[in-house]
């Protein structure tokens, strides 16, 4: 046998031969071969694990990995107009900054009385978000928004005691597989057509599809393709009226400006945190919310953990604590759990609590009011170009809008390569998960783009289009 | 001068950072603001007004946000000591988090996943543009490959619960595909697997069926050979479970499964310690999936983000959700063809998963290499065997099952004599704990080991280390006999005091958030 392991590595101190020696001697056993007692030698492997050596040191270890990564060209260094559920914000240093400090990095499953801070942080977190959204509970994030979506239709499902959910059929359709995945073979999705010239949800056939079957009704404010849906309090109360809930995805860097969901009826609030302070990592930065009211039916739905605030045994003190533990999968209701708690995604959470504490009520408001503008004016510049319309659906938007190369000849494949050499990411192409709407893309306009930016995007497609 | 005398491991003098600091809304000065937000250049607001106007009324908001308006410095110092009130693994001897593997998470690796060429990526970027995150993504995959016996790995689900909830999924549509979806309805788990291995199935629809021990501690065979039959779905299981015995006879269990025609997914939480030993595959496991987060040294991050990396066999690869990582050769590029059929899960999370924690788990892989990994399982078991043979030495200490015989990576001890004699719980010992700047955790509820402490070492703590996390129990276990009302009442030395928890369970008491906080206690 190959005589394996590697003494004196950095990361395991115990590994020093004098140090394991003596252990070893401590538990009566002469080398490290001994251990696994129960670890049967049929399925016991024989040899080291085949792959790479590893390497002579830290210095080599950054050279490598920098120079792999040196591969990649990102939205710095290019033009970026790509959005569609994962956005380029401006990230405040101080975002990177609370993120990056070791405690909160390294923390994990502590009691209040060592992860105090972990603890008023994340409370603290849910607190910001319910005064964004207008709402007065908010869970610990999930992994994304679509596990949020997911969940908040789930826990509408239980709340009204029925199986059937109704979603736009403008969505995005890898939101929709997982929630359906999710959803299977529980809950039965069905999916509600839209208004042609608007992009909104279609209202006779919302009357057609909704039944007392129905357990929720789900939409987005921005919807996916980034119009605004009007018709929210209709949608709600069409649906209140049949016994269903109203669950809102949205996305929360828009409320600065945008009503709250509740405004027009929402019970279910639910979105991503990655607009608010984290950055895109290829799309590792998602981290999602959920939201209702402080009313028992609802709290008692959640099946992530709630942190509560407390007092403590001396007067002048606040305490934090888990709200309704035995409602989780890690209280009493292991097999019967509404859903699984583990790891998700809170780091996320204390960085958004640190941008919407930065940012404050003013800053959210202007950087809302910034989006519209450059977004629209983005449009209008597009709309300037021949054959280019700036945004298919005649509604008004934020943040993201539809634009069709249908009448150019080219397809958006072809007209992204090209944008693509002159180091300009240009946005989604919607041709395969919505073909009916042609040659279209989701462009994603935010406050990091400039006039200039937007100007350089436009003599571009000017010279690829022409 | 006098030297300090260090020869007491007990840190005595501990006192953990204490700032009474404010709830965030108490902070709020009107006018302050934190930062100023790039506005649109008077040439845009020309051209487009000032933007807001063209929202319908029905759709603007009418109140102003009821956010803290806090200058940057008041929001910096206020998330610090934050910070410096909570005990990262960073700052503390972490052995107390049992089966959760809080081990050193080496900050190169941190800093690498920070760069620009990571942080500022698009998900949607064209392939040609990110070929650095596909190569580190198809490389870590083939090096999970190698540990587990897979033969194929997705880093979709976003940390280990929806690794299970990702084989529940692939279990679900494997027998979609046969059209017994509805005959196999049962998942078989064992009550000592993560209470996850229950939960996430049973959002799948699944009925749970458990295993309990036997005398021995092992899943009892006898019970799951009755509990096997052309129901079961799957039987999935973690090996050591979250008491640190490993099943030796897991071949038998996993063959009988396979004999009834179900499938096997091994929850594989508990790895560290078998990293190079033994793998998924030659135990006759279907599918698993690894904590990037733990066994791979990314850090926890207070709960994420994380990566809980699920492997397949060939049979269960074209169920996986989309797309994965190939390499034809020139380029890396993603592969929608193998899950491109009717029957995949299509997707769990959204993108391609949490790409940067990948790359730290491939920093930390190709920092230890075949050899370091071995010897982290070698040095995690041998340091969880030192402090087993410590600590079982003290008479108020015991851990049920196999005596005598070695455990895996972590134990679950019971407190149950010292409780009996003192009137002190493991809850109080818990707290005590903080009072040395030591963190303990007890297990998942519900206790089926009475008064449970579960430490899980690591390779990470030197020897050292161990001997001062001893050194304390010792000392509190000494303070429960001499002293209770201490241990009781503690903690005396953290950030707060015994926290009553009377109102958590109370609607008219809960407050969740400081808003709600206002409504009920003005």
């Amino acid at each position: 046998m190959t005589i394996r392991g590697f003494k004196n590595h950095p990361y395991i101190p115990n590994s020093v031969p004098e140090i394991e020696d003596e252990m070893l001697k401590e538990i009566g056993l002469n080398s490290i071969e001994e251990l696994h007692e129960d670890v049967p030698d049929e399925i016991k492997l024989k040899e080291n694990l085949n792959f790479p050596e590893a390497l002579g040191s830290e210095y080599e270890l950054k050279r490598h990995i920098e120079g792999i990564l040196n591969k990649n060209k990102n939205c710095l260094e290019n033009l970026n107009f790509l959005g569609a559920g994962c956005w380029q914000h401006y990230v405040p240093a101080i975002c990177d900054e609370i993120n990056g400090r070791g405690e909160f990095l390294t923390a994990y499953g502590g009691e209040p009385y060592n992860d105090f801070g972990r603890f008023q942080a994340l409370f603290e977190y849910q607190s910001l978000v319910a005064e964004l959204v207008d709402m007065e509970v908010v869970n610990v994030p999930t992994m994304d928004w679509t596990q949020a979506a997911a969940t908040a239709i789930s826990m509408a499902s239980r709340v009204v005691g029925k199986k059937q959910v109704l979603v736009p059929r403008l969505m995005d359709r890898e939101k929709l597989m997982a929630i359906k995945n999710y959803c299977e073979p529980v809950l039965e999705i069905v999916e509600v057509d839209y208004d042609k010239k608007t992009g909104c949800m279609c209202m006779d056939d919302l009357k057609k599809k909704i039944s007392d079957k129905t357990a929720a009704v789900y939409f987005e404010n921005p919807s996916y393709l980034g119009f605004i849906e009007v018709n929210g309090h209709k949608i709600s109360d069409i649906a209140h009226e049949l016994g269903a809930l109203s669950v809102v995805g949205v996305d929360p860097i828009s409320l600065g400006v945008i009503a709250p969901p509740p405004s027009y009826g929402a019970n279910i609030v639910c979105g991503d945190l990655q607009p608010l302070g984290v950055h895109m990592n290829y799309g590792g930065g998602q981290s999602g919310f959920m939201a209702t009211m402080d009313e028992e039916k609802y709290v008692m739905e959640f099946p992530s953990r709630l942190f509560g605030i407390a007092s403590t045994n001396v007067e002048g003190e606040y305490g934090f604590g888990d709200v309704a533990y035995d409602r989780t999968s890690f209280g009493n209701y292991r097999e019967n759990g509404k859903e699984y708690v583990g790891t998700q995604s809170a780091l996320w959470g204390i960085t958004a609590g640190v941008y919407l504490a930065t940012m404050g009520p003013k800053g959210m408001e202007e950087v809302g009011q910034t989006i519209m503008q450059k977004s629209q004016y983005a449009v209008r510049r597009l709309n300037e170009l021949d054959n280019i319309n700036g945004s298919y659906f005649d509604s008004v938007f934020f943040k993201e809008f539809v634009v069709d190369f249908s009448k150019t000849g080219k397809s958006v494949k072809e007209v992204n390569k090209a944008l693509l050499e002159k180091g300009i990411f240009g946005g989604k192409d919607l041709s395969e998960d919505f073909p009916e709407l042609g040659q279209c893309a989701l462009y994603c306009v935010t406050e990091v783009h400039t006039k200039t930016d937007i100007d350089k995007l436009i003599t571009a497609l000017e010279e690829i289009v022409l | 001068m006098k030297k300090i005398d260090r020869s007491c491991k007990v840190r005595k003098n501990f006192h953990q950072a204490k700032w009474d600091e404010a709830i965030i809304f108490e902070l709020s000065q009107k006018g302050e603001r934190g930062i100023l937000v790039p506005k649109a250049e008077t040439k845009i607001s020309e051209k487009v007004g000032d933007g807001i106007s063209k929202l319908p009324k029905n759709m603007k908001r009418k109140t102003v946000l009821n956010l803290p308006e806090m200058s940057q410095n008041r929001v910096l110092r206020h998330y610090t000591r934050l910070s410096q009130e909570t005990l990262g693994a960073d700052v503390n001897v972490e052995i107390g988090q049992g089966t959760c593997t809080v081990k050193y998470s080496p900050k190169i690796n941190d800093q690498l996943s920070r760069i620009p060429k990571m942080a500022e990526l698009h998900p949607l970027q064209d392939e040609s543009t990110v070929q650095g995150i596909l190569q580190i993504m198809y490389e870590t995959d083939l090096y999970l490959r190698e540990v587990s016996g897979m033969d194929r790995i997705t880093f979709q689900p976003g940390g280990g619960s929806q690794g299970v909830f990702t084989m529940a999924s692939l279990v679900y549509a494997y027998y979609k595909e046969k059209g017994e979806e509805n005959q196999r309805n049962e998942i078989i788990t064992t009550i000592y697997s993560h209470p996850s291995d229950a939960a996430a199935p049973h959002v799948k629809g699944y009925k749970i069926v458990y295993i309990h021990p036997d005398e021995n501690g092992y899943p009892d065979f006898e019970a799951f050979k009755a509990a096997v039959s052309d129901k079961t779905a799957a039987f999935f299981v973690a090996n050591p479970e979250d008491t640190g015995v490993y099943n030796k006879n897991i071949l038998k269990f996993t063959k009988l499964v396979h004999e009834h025609g179900g499938l096997c997914g091994y929850d594989q939480a508990n790895a560290n310690g078998l990293l190079g030993v033994t793998r998924a595959k030659e135990a006759g496991f279907d599918m698993c999936f690894f904590n990037l987060h733990k066994t791979f040294s990314t850090p926890h991050g207070c709960g994420g983000p994380a990566v809980g990396a699920t492997g397949v066999l060939k049979h269960i690869e074209k169920y996986l959700p989309a797309p994965l990582v190939d390499y034809d050769g020139e380029k890396y590029y993603l592969n929608y063809e193998i899950t491109n059929n009717p029957y995949s899960v299509g997707k769990i999370r959204s993108f391609n998963g949490v790409a940067q924690v990948v790359l730290k788990a491939y920093a930390w892989i190709r920092s230890l290499g075949p050899e370091g990994l071995y010897q982290v399982a070698k040095t995690a078991v041998l340091n969880n065997n030192y402090l087993f043979k410590k600590l079982m030495e003290l008479p108020y200490v015991d851990a049920p099952y196999i005596k005598g015989k070695q455990r895996v990576e972590q134990v679950r001890y019971t407190l149950e004599k010292l409780y009996n004699e003192t009137g002190v719980s493991t809850a109080d010992v818990q707290r005590r704990m903080m009072d040395f700047g030591m963190h303990y955790w007890q297990s998942h509820h519900p206790y089926y080991i009475p008064e449970p402490m579960t430490l899980e070492p690591t390779e990470t703590p030197s020897k050292a280390d161990l001997d001062e996390y001893i050194e304390t129990l010792k000392f509190i276990f000494n303070e429960a006999y001499t002293n209770p009302e201490i241990v009781k009442t503690a903690p005396h030395q953290s950030v707060c005091h015994y926290i009553d928890e009377s109102g958590m369970d109370d609607p008219e008491k809960w407050a969740v958030t400081w808003r709600s906080y206002q409504k009920k206690f003005k």
